[in-house]
């Protein structure tokens, strides 16, 4: 029946209006203009939204896929758009982000000719993605792509990477589309043992100090509910990593702060002295662990977790309850015995105490003449956001005052680059997280120099009028990198100072309201215009140059070794 | 924690770019792998890997699991060697005189059990399968009199307690 056929362009875009897809961010170029082609006869159905450089459609798409729960889609032509996704990638990859990421690539006749915009994707991609393959007949596009929809968000999600010669996209397919649902191969999430949820609920009845750290997984797996049930039940202090944050809600009296290299100062030091430590849906990053040699060598260790390869990867277990995280809490929760752990929690607040008097206090409150800190910006934000907007922070110091002094009421609310660490990351995952929260206020946080990594998406900004809230902190320096030249490199600021151009008249040259302020008395009113506005605000904080974040564990150092200062 | 040789089984799709993907794996750690046999296994469409490394049990542990998680491969195990049978195959080519200046090749041939393939008015070829040490043997031992071409396999082996994939492969036959 030759009238059934379709281009492999339009199987493309068929198959992810099948997939649900109403929303996707790229940028067009030779290899991929058939599917653009597509792509313009479906506008009505599929939203592509122009970006203006490749990494800022996979970070888009992250942020994105952040805030809903959903399979983010990036799609690039050949060669440098290609290669300018990686970075996104690789994000998502090691913060288990599901993405769908589509290339054109150059005509099977052509591979491995050197082609124009000829780039081996497949191989380099290859490590930072969970799945990845090249279609070089048109016929294989819907089984393809259902494929890379389905291993991007089963189990522990990560980016997907799909390759479409140039061949494939303009021949014709007879289309039938029929959605994954298992992959013989592949098992998304192990079978869970009520062996080992039991011997977990005996560890955790018996422990006189236990201890709860919740990651992402929490937020992956849907089990907010399941953990707040958790938490409440044990009555046991829970702590964050910086990608678990929002899965509680941050006012939790229950929620003792966050752990790892800038998090709080208690749940750092107690994790030395607990006697169970329960890991829900988090990987022991050296970030959290600091020195692994003394990191909770007096505890039993429980590790929930759904991927099999994180087991005693970093930390041995002493129990570990493989699935996922929403199942196994489900299960566990009737076996806990309801208790309050007075006396351990009284050691996280006397713990409190004594950050707060040596650290919070005086960046919320700075005393001695300083100017604006980024910690009281963050808490001007949370006075007027009432703890409801989603905060996407980028990569240095900013992003460590943006987790530590955030606060959320709901999950999904902390966007930020976790494990790669991406500078330029938040101002297009901003993007993709105000269109995938078109309701919720969205306001990157974001250091002047990660702004100026991927500052061109202001132009995406323009032209689509999202309306999103952009805070630069700027302190005219790389500040994290200056923090550590001012602790362990005896003070060589190597390149670290900025001479940074007129960030307003930028931002106004795209036509975003814009704002810069200086003095103290002009931050309430400056932040509380930007949350009132409409349209999308640019504020420009100067902030005190060499502020530096604490408490700290310095590389290599115990978690018990926290610096106050 | 003390280095040791460990042999690396993977079942796997038949798929381009999955070698590419494992080997990765090794490069992103800084291993080097000592051999590397690929083929089909007991199962149609089912490759089997034979990877060797020299390495601890903490970091063997470590890459098994990040193999089993890619998506197309089925299982992955490892083992130490009293664990397993494992050999090598080993060619040499020689110089077809040699076998009639040098009566002591015939010896040596004899002695370790390698079978002639061919033998042409230039050269002859013999094989040898057996342990690493052997065909290291078996070089040493014919090196004094010259070497045309000399190769050698990577490892294959099979374990010698039944491997949980066996069920797993039954449900795809």
């Amino acid at each position: 029946m030759e009238n059934n056929k379709i281009s492999g362009a339009e199987a493309v875009i068929r198959c992810l209006l099948a997939e649900g897809v109403d929303l996707v961010y790229g940028y067009p170029g030779g290899a991929i203009m058939p599917v653009y082609d597509e792509l313009y006869k479906f506008q009505d159905q599929l939203h592509h939204v122009l970006v203006r450089h490749e990494q800022g459609a996979a970070h888009a798409a992250q942020g994105y896929a952040r805030v809903t729960g959903k399979v983010g889609v990036a799609i690039a032509t050949s060669g440098p758009g290609a290669t300018n996704l990686v970075t996104g990638i690789a994000d998502a990859q090691i913060d288990s982000t599901p993405l769908v990421c589509i290339t054109g690539q150059v005509g099977k006749h052509l591979l491995g000719s050197d082609a124009f915009q000829e780039t081996d994707i497949i191989g380099i991609s290859t490590p930072v993605t969970k799945w990845n393959y090249q279609v070089t007949e048109a016929h294989e596009i819907p089984e393809i792509i259902a494929k890379a929809f389905y291993i991007a968000k089963s189990g522990r999600p990560g980016p997907v990477l799909i390759d479409i010669t140039k061949n494939a996209q303009f021949d014709t397919l007879d289309f039938d589309y029929k959605k994954c649902t298992g992959i013989r191969s592949y098992l998304p999430k192990p079978i869970l043992n009520l062996q080992k949820v039991q011997e977990a609920a005996d560890l955790i009845n018996n422990a006189k100090k236990p201890f709860i750290v919740f990651g992402q997984g929490i937020i992956l797996s849907q089990a907010e509910e399941q953990l707040k049930r958790f938490v409440e039940k044990s009555g046991i202090p829970a702590a964050w990593t910086i990608l678990g944050l929002s899965a509680l809600p941050t006012e939790h009296p229950l929620n003792v702060g966050m752990v790892g290299m800038h998090g709080n100062y208690g749940p750092n030091i107690l994790t030395n002295e607990c006697d169970v430590l329960i890991a829900l849906g988090m990987r022991f990053d050296d970030r959290v662990t600091g020195n692994l040699a003394t990191y909770a060598k007096q505890a039993k260790i429980i590790h929930f977790e759904i991927d099999p390869s994180e087991v005693d990867k970093n930390v041995k277990t002493d129990v570990a309850v493989l699935a996922d995280v929403k199942e196994s809490l489900t299960a566990i929760i009737p076996l806990i015995d309801k208790k309050s752990h007075d006396s351990w929690h009284n050691e996280f607040k006397e713990k409190y105490k004594i950050e707060f008097d040596a650290v919070i206090n005086e960046e919320l409150i700075p005393t001695n003449g300083k100017g604006i800190s980024m910690g009281e910006t963050i808490e001007m934000i949370n006075k007027h956001s009432k703890g409801d907007a989603i905060m996407v922070s980028d990569v240095g110091q900013h992003q460590m005052f943006a987790c530590r002094y955030a606060k959320f009421n709901s999950s999904k609310s902390n966007v930020t680059s976790g494990g790669l660490g991406t500078m330029g990351f938040a101002l297009p995952a901003a993007i993709g997280a105000k269109m995938g929260q078109p309701n919720r206020e969205v306001v990157a946080i974001i250091g002047d120099g990660g702004f100026q990594m991927n500052i061109q998406e202001l132009g995406t900004i323009f032209q689509t009028q999202v309306p999103v809230k952009i805070v630069v902190l700027n302190n005219e320096f790389l500040g994290m990198v200056r923090q550590w030249q001012e602790l362990f490199f005896d003070n060589r600021y190597a390149s670290t100072k900025m001479i940074n151009p007129n960030f307003v008249a930028i931002a106004e040259g795209y036509h975003i309201k814009s704002k810069r302020i200086s003095q103290r008395e002009d931050l309430d009113a400056a932040v509380a215009e930007m949350l009132a506005s409409k349209d999308s605000y640019f504020l420009e904080v100067m902030v005190e140059k060499e502020n530096n974040v604490f408490p700290m564990i310095p590389t290599g150092a115990s978690v018990s070794d926290m610096r106050l200062s | 924690m003390e280095n040791k040789i460990f042999t690396i089984s993977v079942y796997s799709e038949n798929n381009v770019g999955l070698l590419n993907r494992i080997s990765g794996i090794f490069l992103k750690r800084h291993i080097n792998i000592l051999s590397l046999n690929v083929s089909e296994s007991e199962i149609e469409n089912v490759s089997r890997f034979i990877i060797v490394v020299n390495t601890t049990e903490k970091w063997v542990h470590n890459i098994v699991g990040q193999i089993e998680k890619q998506i197309e491969v089925i299982k992955a195990f490892y083992h130490i060697d009293e664990e397993t049978i494992f050999l090598e195959s080993a060619i040499f080519k020689i110089e077809s005189s040699l076998l009639f200046d040098e009566r002591q090749i015939q010896n040596i041939i004899k002695e370790s059990h390698s079978e002639i393939v061919t033998v042409s008015r230039d050269f002859f070829v013999i094989s040898k399968s057996g342990k690493r040490s052997e065909i290291n043997d078996l070089y040493n031992k014919l090196k004094p009199y010259g070497i045309m071409q000399f190769v050698r396999s990577g490892r294959i082996s099979v374990s010698k307690e039944k491997m949980e994939i066996s069920t797993i492969l039954e449900e795809l036959k």
